[in-house]
């Protein structure tokens, strides 16, 4: 039934999938193959978009070898990783036919106390999101513990030597003391570093690895990479690496399978499906990444419209009650903060998670009072500013919010969110309907969006509605907070490309945060890189990346990932 | 710091911040009780059939009761300090003696009932969480909803009619039989006797509140990613569910039964009358009709102890079972 099914260009399909099946074979007889995924079908629920969330998978890893599966979000490519270990989400999802051989071994029909066995001795699996992976109650020590315990018999005491040694192996400073932390104590990067040791407790022949990389920090995620090929060619390991990110693939696969749909679209060497993509769907995925290579220079109109001056934001937590409470804790969110924003200007703030990029954002917007220091709004400083002052200036300076599944009141008709600021601020219904319907237009959606309900979009499309709330009160700057990065790599370029375009239509200035270097190329005149509330440098964007005089500047473009790819890219074209 | 000095240093906070509660409750309580119209003087004098005008205003005199509010919150206050709890008119008893008397029964029947209903509550959730949708959850889920929906004092009754009148069990009522002058062990063993049917009774309710909660926080619980960790691990179900889930799963349980805890001191005046079970429940009651005040005050300053006493406990207890709760 899904022949019936392909779409035009079923003629190229054919052509990349026999293409691949030959790189597959020649492979096979390179090196020894010891996991084979063979015609894979997982069932999706009845009633979902596609009767197969895994629609005829197979692919093949040989020892010491990373393939890459990528694809976009709902592509697929999570449940062929869980199908192997049995974790479908059952009874929702279940894997139907095809086979999982690992070792000579068919993982769909081994017992369910073999395929135990399996799990975390013989294959062993790291998550995104370590904070939630890991138990929130139990130590660290004796979550590694029990993975040795249950596969193997050892003495308590050798088992804990092994748990130091591992931790010591993952580059975790301080072995003992990380033993006996919740996983609250650590780091993002320390907690994916815990779990990566805690999986390769039992020296796993295979290691899947799903988007191990996307809740951290560009650095963090360097670090984490390197340590993840280092481990991985010291223990022999075969790596399934689950991304989405094409900068990733590049730094780290050695071959690569591109999903769409459940379906494998596209699969060979990394040099050849990265340089040379043979699927429309590659080429598109490829090009829509966003390139390193600044935009043009644009003549500069030298008036700034907002100036934020010496700003200071502190957060406190804690009180002392007589000596006896908790410690005070300050986190200096904005720490004097300077930068200004010049008319018709993009200026990028750039910084990782606790830089104080998102707190300069909302000061800025005024969600949040300052404590001290200036925004200054054509001259006019809006800090000093009451509830009633500051009323005329709201709609001037409007922001656009990362989750656009958070930022949209679902249980509000999409043309009552857009028309609820301009109605407030003294606006007919019908000319803020009329203006509402026009915005929509405007950001590329149906006017007939207006009496429907937020869930019923996807998230590029709800974001698209909150850009027409922002632009509905006419704002003159707009404050964008990650605006993109919630969003898959094509929709992403689709966003970033309709925000430039109305930026030019509108004359907008914009603020544009984000801690994406590839993004605030594209989109930023002027970059501001922010670490731990203090700005520590500032300058025109091909400046910045050219020649950084900060060496944190200099270390966040060094961790970009897939920076090598696409400088030849770039070159190349 | 070490935890354990922190904890410590925690706890003498706390009970810091406690002192102005606690004399905040007992001029709010003053005040409530003077809302009420009538005094002792007045239940007094109309139960005694006649009395004079004169009489009563001797009588007022006497207990101080003619003195300006002030004078009186200010004696009040300063007898609360002296733990000198005032004297009750109608018992013709210190109110110290007699709270305190009435106290041991109602920690007996409100330790044994929470426990019980905890204690029940996490393993019938447990089991029915465990057998999603089979006939054990059904059965649980079908019990819990009845004992839900089943008012105190009925169960009570039937269980007088049923265990004592018909079976003859367990005693009909009071705490233990007085007329036979046990001590020791057989003592213990009367009491414990005694207490088997007014603790079901009040347990009931509760047990199946808990039961509810446990199960879809149990449910809720195995949906978490580090569930998933824990099985790509290769753990066995046992442990899964018995370690990683179940602890995490407690958390709503304990935060509720903390909060319910203080309102048991109360919900038990029904249970305390229909088994005759002597503890402060019964008293605040009795007090309550005869305006007996000053042991309304006794008994509630003693209940506002307890709660504030509780409250610190489940605080501390929540800090041992969830280390992301920092104490300080």
């Amino acid at each position: 039934m899904s022949t019936n099914k392909r779409p035009e260009g079923s003629v190229t399909q054919g052509s990349a999938a026999h293409h691949a099946a030959n790189t597959a074979a020649k492979q096979n007889q390179a090196r020894p193959t010891f996991l084979t995924i063979d015609q894979l079908h997982v069932q999706l629920p009845t009633g979902s978009e596609r009767s197969y969330a895994v629609d005829d998978v197979s692919y093949s890893l040989a020892p010491q070898e990373i393939l890459c599966l990528v694809g976009e979000s709902g592509s697929g490519k999570s449940l062929t990783a869980r199908a192997i270990m049995g974790l479908l989400p059952e009874p929702y999802v279940h894997y139907e036919k095809g086979k999982i051989v690992f070792q000579g071994e068919d993982l769909t029909k081994v017992t369910p106390e073999r395929m135990r066995q399996v799990r975390g001795g013989e294959i062993s699996m790291i998550f995104q999101e370590p904070m939630t992976a890991l138990n929130p109650v139990m130590r660290i020590g004796d979550q590694i513990d029990e993975v040795i315990r249950f596969h193997e018999k050892q003495s308590r005491r050798e088992r804990r030597a092994r748990a130091l040694n591992l931790l010591d192996d993952v580059h975790l400073p301080d072995p003992p003391r990380i033993m006996s932390a919740y996983p609250h104590e650590l780091s993002g990067g320390q907690r994916q570093r815990a779990m990566i040791a805690m999986a390769l407790a039992l020296e796993p022949k295979v290691l899947i690895a799903d988007e191990p990389t996307t809740a951290l920090d560009v650095t963090t995620q360097a670090q984490i990479l390197r340590l993840i090929k280092e481990l991985q060619a010291s223990h022999d390991t075969g790596v399934l690496f689950i991304t989405h990110d094409f900068g990733v693939v590049a730094d780290i696969a050695d071959r690569v399978a591109v999903m769409q749909h459940g379906k494998i679209v596209e699969i060979g060497t990394v040099d050849k499906v990265l340089n040379a993509p043979e699927h429309p769907y590659t080429q598109a995925l490829t090009n829509a990444v966003p390139s390193l290579i600044p935009r043009a220079v644009k003549a500069v109109n030298e008036k700034p419209i907002l100036q934020v001056n010496e700003l200071v934001k502190t957060y406190r937590s804690g009180n002392r009650w007589f000596g006896l409470g908790k410690t005070p804790k300050q986190v200096h969110a904005c720490d004097h903060v300077n930068v200004s924003l010049n008319e018709g200007e993009t200026l990028g703030i750039v910084g990782e998670s606790g830089s104080g990029k998102s707190t300069l954002a909302r000061c800025i917007v005024r969600l949040h009072s300052s404590d001290s220091g200036e925004i200054r709004y054509r001259g006019t400083d809006l800090c000093t500013l009451d509830r009633a002052g500051m009323r005329p200036y709201r709609s001037k300076i409007q922001m656009v919010f990362q989750d656009p599944y958070a930022s949209l009141n679902p249980r509000a008709t999409v043309g009552r969110i857009i028309t609820e600021g301009p109605i407030i601020l003294g606006e007919t219904r019908t000319a803020a309907e009329s203006r509402a319907r026009e915005m929509l237009e405007l950001v590329g959606l149906d006017s007939r969006a207006y009496e429907r309900y937020p869930h019923e979009f996807s998230g590029g499309q709800r974001q698209r509605i909150g850009l027409a709330r922002a632009l509905a009160l006419k704002p003159e700057i707009l404050v964008a907070d990650e605006p993109v990065s919630a969003l898959d790599v094509s929709i992403q370029a689709q966003v970033l490309d309709l925000l430039a375009d109305i930026r030019e239509r509108l004359r907008l200035s914009m603020v544009f945060i984000t801690h994406d270097l590839r993004v605030a190329a594209q989109v930023c005149d002027r970059i501001a890189v922010m670490r731990l509330g203090k700005v520590v440098e500032q300058g025109p964007t091909a400046q910045l990346f050219e020649q950084a005089n900060h060496p944190y500047t200099q270390e966040l473009l060094d961790a970009v990932p897939g920076r090598e790819w696409s400088r030849m890219r770039s070159q190349s074209q | 710091m070490s935890q354990t000095a922190q904890r410590s240093r925690y706890v003498l906070k706390r009970l810091l911040q406690a002192v102005p509660v606690v004399l905040a409750i007992i001029v709010v309580n003053f005040f409530l009780l003077q809302l009420a119209e009538g005094d002792a003087v007045d239940v007094l004098a109309g139960e005694a059939g006649s009395a004079t005008p004169e009489y009563m205003e001797q009588l007022r005199e006497k207990f101080g009761l003619d003195k300006p509010l002030p004078v009186q919150l200010g004696v009040y206050m300063k007898n609360m300090l002296t733990f000198d709890l005032g004297y009750s008119f109608r018992h013709d008893m210190p109110v110290s003696k007699l709270v305190l008397d009435r106290l041991v029964p109602t920690l007996l029947l409100m330790v044994s009932t929470i426990t019980l209903a905890v204690g029940f509550g996490i393993v019938l959730g447990l089991l029915a969480a465990s057998s999603l949708n089979t006939w054990r959850d059904n059965v649980i889920s079908v019990f819990a909803l009845i004992s839900y929906a089943t008012p105190l004092f009925w169960v009570g009754l039937m269980m007088i009619v049923v265990f004592s009148l018909k079976l003859r069990w367990f005693p009909t009522s009071g705490m233990e039989n007085v007329a036979m002058f046990y001590e020791g062990w057989d003592r213990v063993k009367d009491i414990a006797h005694h207490l088997v049917m007014p603790t079901l009774t009040l347990s009931l309710f509760y047990l199946a509140l808990y039961t509810r909660l446990m199960r879809a926080s149990m449910l809720e619980q195995s949906s978490m990613d580090y569930v998933t960790t824990a099985r790509a691990k290769g753990l066995t179900e046992r442990r899964i569910v018995f370690v990683h889930i179940l602890r995490n799963a407690l958390l709503p349980v304990v935060t509720m039964a903390g909060v319910q805890v203080g309102s048991l001191i109360g919900g038990s005046v029904i249970v305390e009358s229909v088994f005759a079970w002597p503890g402060l429940g019964m008293l605040a009651f009795e007090a309550l009709f005869a305006r007996d005040l000053n042991l309304l005050l006794g008994i509630f300053l003693l209940s506002a102890l307890l709660v504030v006493a509780i409250n610190l406990v489940v605080d501390l207890v929540y800090s041992f079972l969830d280390p992301r709760i920092e104490v300080g």
